[in-house]
């Protein structure tokens, strides 16, 4: 509990500050948006067709979107050293991160749910009957990348060429995250739907092990 | 709280460096550096830019890792040299150090806990503000009091703002301020727990007359209450006032300590000119 106080402080924090400048929310949508409307130009999106490329190509645009959206989250904290300012207070290092984690989550989720409709109209999917079970694919895979995603913003703000070393770090590590997001979401449009628990647990075992990790070592990602 | 109860309590947290070194790269910074600040001390740090003045106050702040030797610090109350420090390889369970007891306790960099416990005590003005601009003062330093865990968060805010002179403009957004207002506003900030170590790198950059006066007096209010205050300064007014101490920084290396040529005053003028002449 001493952990959920300062995270719940700090996530208020991360929220208010976005939704007051809709920085990240609103290039991120307009990002996956236009990746979306590419791909779909890139062949006849007949529902065949859509079943087989359009999980993949809705997870790659999360993926490109999400390495966008993560960057600022550490790079903003550094224009007043406001980081430091946190790892002055007497709170656990750990719960910086955790709220950022969060924070991520929130957005990328929001920015996911606004997509969904979109995503399926161009492709040419029917969402409706696996909404619940595509949330939950959803749920998984976004956690994935804004955990990942958050550990690998903090140790590339320190670096000199982190817009480039944040993709370079993060795509090859999300590899398994969005082989399973994208075959476990693929199911839920085959006919009929299916949702694979070997995909499920796949997602499940990246989210648990890469938790453990950053709350054991995360507090070193903010020194110095 | 015990934030509150330690802001009202009497007495400073003393800070020694045994033997500290801190390089980055191939460069020190800070070499070897052995030195004790006691309980109460007013110590300025001077010398030229480079000196190590700030990673002096970054060490004692805990924010950075030490390639060789410590910080302790020292409660104003404990005898005997009893302390806790920050060596990066000891470490005792304390939760949370109460400001008069005299015991032995030792904190670790790499214990959040441990370090949290002495983190309390100590309020940091640095080179940088170390406020979200995207936040209203009000906000800033409500957000901070809350992760301080002070009682009634929103008025502790609004009383610090008003000695800042910024109640008036306590809704607005920080990116709208003058940097003469941000410098008060994070001098509120690193004020409001009520520190009994309290750093200050440079603090009088970008303050008008007004607002030097005002961190003068702050400041000689605070060394009254028995709060140690090191700062680091080019001689300039604000230090001149209440100062007992000053040292002399020169490559990451003290060359000059007026505890042991007795000239605080002295010093800080040298320093001064010294400024103005480079």
């Amino acid at each position: 509990m001493a952990l959920a106080r300062p995270i719940g402080i700090l996530l208020a924090k991360e929220l208010r500050t976005e939704f007051r400048t809709r920085e990240l929310l609103i290039s991120t949508l307009v990002f996956v948006l236009i990746v979306l409307v590419l791909f779909s130009f890139t062949f006849d999106p007949t529902t065949v067709e859509s079943r087989r490329f359009g999980p993949g190509l809705l997870w790659l645009a999360l993926l490109f979107a999400g390495s966008l959206m993560l960057h600022p989250s550490f790079t903003r904290e550094q224009s007043n050293d406001t980081l430091v300012a946190l790892r002055m207070a007497p709170i656990e290092p750990v719960s910086i991160l955790a709220a950022k984690i969060l924070a991520n989550f929130c957005f990328l989720l929001v920015a996911e749910l606004v997509l969904l409709p979109v995503f399926a109209a161009l492709y040419n999917l029917r969402i409706v009957p696996v909404l619940g079970r595509l949330v939950a694919v959803l749920v998984l895979g976004t956690l994935a990348l804004s955990i990942v995603g958050t550990v690998f913003a903090a140790i590339s703000s320190q670096a000199r060429m982190r817009e480039l070393l944040l993709p370079l770090l993060l795509l090859p590590l999300l590899t398994p995250a969005l082989v399973a997001s994208a075959e476990a979401t693929a199911g839920l449009f085959n006919d009929p739907p299916t949702l694979a628990a070997v995909w499920v647990g796949v997602l499940a075992a990246f989210d648990t092990i890469f938790l453990t990790v950053t709350w054991l070592f995360g507090e070193y990602l903010l020194e110095e | 709280m015990q934030a509150d109860s330690a802001s009202n309590s009497p007495g400073g947290l003393g800070v020694e460096f045994v033997q500290f070194a801190k390089r980055y790269g191939a460069r020190f910074a800070l070499r070897n550096v052995s030195l004790s600040i006691a309980p109460g001390e007013c110590v300025a740090l001077v010398g030229p830019n480079g000196s190590g003045k700030t990673t002096l106050l970054k060490a004692a702040a805990l924010l950075i890792r030490p390639t060789a030797g410590r910080v302790q610090f020292s409660n104003a109350n404990s005898a005997g040299g009893q302390s806790f420090s920050s060596d990066m390889h000891r470490s005792q369970g304390l939760g949370a150090l109460a400001p008069e007891a005299s015991q032995h306790v030792a904190v670790s960099m790499t214990n959040g806990t441990d370090s949290a416990a002495v983190k309390r005590y100590i309020g940091l003005v640095s080179h940088s503000t170390l406020l979200y601009d995207d936040l209203t003062a009000e906000e800033n330093l409500v957000l901070f009091a809350r992760l301080y865990g002070l009682d009634s968060p929103d008025e502790r805010a609004l009383a610090a703002l008003e000695p800042a002179g910024l109640a008036a403009r306590s809704k607005d957004l920080v990116r709208n301020f003058s940097r003469g207002m941000r410098q008060r506003l994070a001098i509120a900030r690193a004020l409001l727990a009520g520190p009994k170590l309290l750093l200050l790198d440079e603090p009088s950059t970008g303050l008008d007359r007004a607002g030097q006066q005002w961190l003068g007096a702050t400041l000689a209010d605070l060394a009254a209450a028995g709060c140690t205050v090191l700062m680091s300064t080019h001689g300039a007014g604000e230090a001149s006032a209440f100062v007992t101490r000053a040292i002399r920084l020169l490559a990451g290396s003290i060359a000059e300590d007026s505890a042991v040529s007795g000239d605080a005053r002295g010093m800080l003028a040298a320093a001064l000119a010294a400024h103005q002449e480079a």
